[in-house]
């Protein structure tokens, strides 16, 4: 089942007939399983990687560190679902350490990434402070490097 | 007297691997899906090659001890007994060689005196016989067949002994077939080597990407210790064909003795690789893993892939290589992968390359993406369908 997984997040194009060669398992249980998956929410969605800078389109990425109050009974969860609601934040995370939530929003250019950060985040209740971070260039995103151009060294024919 | 006249006769008797004037050919063309690699597509781990890098920072550049570091001498004798129960002394009993190759060498010239001979079951990787008579020994090759999955048996060697039969040379996982060898197998050739009194050389390199059940290694079997060279290294588990490091473990006086060659002719194994090495050892397992699991579903694969073309093929369950019998095309090995490579761009290696007894048969290597698999897969069955038809 781990096998399977692994397989899916690495590249879920993949048939379920070759799947099934390469994990020797019937390709109706890679079938029934993934749909098992999708049902429980384990795989939670299917997405891409894309190199936007290479596709010619623009944006700005900004990583916000946002401290709050949390509430009770509710924690930090309410605030943090009041935040993570806004389509142009990308990622939120609880955080241990010097700050609580790591929010990371993308918009076109600064000025829309500063207009959310200052009319909608840091208005919210219970948040108490933010500090934004503009991100300058992404290197690796999702375990995957994104321009990770490494060429064959092998030799063509080799004993 | 031309220069070339003046070669040692020994040097002109060994004729070059057929795999170079392959690669000649394939080498100059473009657009050429290659299965014809014998080494791991990954690259080398991070944290491996990192190590190397501190290492080099830290100006660890000298020469080490001839027979190599002790610390990884010693994480050596930790992983042999951790995965075969094995007991090695790092101090006399583990030399640190540059690669299997040339533990190989180093056995070799140490064991033979002119004239004595080594079996050798073939198909097997490209140096075994040339090794033997660069070291004045007479090479003798035992067919093993598909029937048998490439598996050597007792009553096969049998017939090959000589008075002067001194050695037994195994190499499975086996290049280029994938053949392995169960620890019921093994048995049997131990109990052969015992009869004949016989030392054996066991080259282990493809041990850790064995697929289906575990690995033997051939000194665990009962007394079989002292009289087996075990040859092994870092190429193949941890990608480091090119680090060119590798062990030999074995008795003291074998020890001792492959020592004073390589001390002479080598001096030691560069430190560098030595140093990455020991960071393979101590934390390199979970990435090990990982490229393991990924051949044995690329071998999957490609074994389903080459039986739907109809070509006969036995399941291998070690190294990375399928080894598909071609004899249903009535082309020779040689004639298969020119014509492959020529109409469909595909590079294999000709079965004949690693013995007589690999004539009928091509090597195609798994060591590369599933995507190039496929596309393979999908140009060598036109192929096969085209020459069938004919």
């Amino acid at each position: 089942m781990k096998e399977l997984l692994e397989l899916l997040e690495k590249n879920y194009t993949q048939s379920p007939e070759q799947m099934s060669i390469m994990l020797n398992m019937p390709a109706e249980k890679i079938t029934a399983l993934i749909e098992k998956f999708e049902k429980e929410q384990i795989i939670v969605k299917y997405q891409t990687i894309i190199d936007w800078e290479k596709a010619g389109v623009d944006n700005v990425t900004a990583v916000i560190e946002v401290k709050i109050t949390p509430q009770r009974e509710v924690g930090f969860d309410a605030i943090a679902e009041r935040i993570y609601r806004y389509p142009e934040v990308r990622s939120v995370y609880l955080m241990s350490g010097s700050y609580d939530l790591s929010v990371t929003v993308e918009g076109t250019n600064l000025r829309e990434v500063a207009d959310f950060v200052s009319t909608k985040l840091s208005t919210i209740d219970g948040v108490v402070s933010t500090t934004t971070n503009f991100m300058l260039k992404k290197y690796k995103y999702a375990g995957v490097i994104i321009n990770d151009q490494q060429e064959e060294h092998r030799l063509v024919v080799s004993p | 007297m031309t220069w070339a006249d003046r070669i040692s006769p020994t040097v002109k008797s060994i004729p070059p691997s057929g795999i170079r004037r392959f690669f000649d050919i394939a080498a100059e063309m473009k657009g050429v899906i290659s299965l014809g690699v014998g080494e791991p597509d990954f690259v080398t781990p991070w944290h491996i090659r990192e190590s190397c890098i501190y290492g080099l920072n830290r100006g660890q550049t000298s020469y080490t001890s001839n027979a190599g570091l002790l610390e990884l001498r010693e994480e050596i004798a930790k992983s042999l007994y951790n995965d075969y129960q094995v007991t090695y002394a790092p101090r006399t009993e583990i030399l640190v060689t540059v690669g299997v190759s040339e533990g190989l060498d180093l056995a070799m010239r140490a064991l033979l005196s002119p004239g004595d001979e080594v079996l050798i079951p073939e198909p097997c990787y490209v140096s075994y016989k040339s090794c033997v008579i660069l070291a004045g020994g007479v090479a003798v090759t035992v067919p093993t067949k598909i029937e048998n999955q490439f598996r050597i048996t007792a009553a096969e060697l049998e017939n090959f002994v000589t008075p002067r039969t001194k050695v037994l040379l195994i190499g499975y996982p086996n290049n280029p077939t994938g053949a392995v060898m169960s620890q019921q197998d093994l048995s049997e050739i131990a109990k052969f080597a015992t009869k004949h009194d016989l030392i054996v050389i066991s080259d282990e390199i493809y041990s850790k990407l064995t697929y289906d059940g575990i690995h033997t290694c051939f000194s665990s079997l009962p007394d079989m210790m002292s009289r087996t060279i075990v040859l092994n290294g870092f190429s193949k588990a941890y990608a480091m064909t090119g680090w060119r490091i590798g062990y030999a473990a074995a008795n003291p006086d074998f020890i001792a003795a492959m020592t004073k060659i390589h001390q002479y002719t080598m001096l030691s194994a560069p430190i560098m690789a030595q140093v990455a090495a020991i960071e393979a050892l101590k934390r390199g397992e979970k990435n090990m893993k990982q490229m393991t699991a990924e051949y044995n579903q690329r071998r999957r694969l490609i074994l389903n892939g080459f039986r739907q073309m109809g070509l006969d093929c036995f399941e291998p369950k070690g190294a990375f290589y399928l080894f598909p019998s071609i004899k249903s095309t009535d082309l020779t090995s040689l004639e298969f992968a020119e014509q492959l490579l020529h109409a469909e761009k595909v590079a294999l290696v000709p079965g004949d390359a690693f013995g007589e007894s690999g004539e009928g048969f091509v090597r195609c290597s798994y060591a590369t993406s599933t995507a190039n698999i496929k596309e393979a897969l999908l140009r060598i069955g036109r192929f096969v369908s085209s020459v069938k038809k004919k």
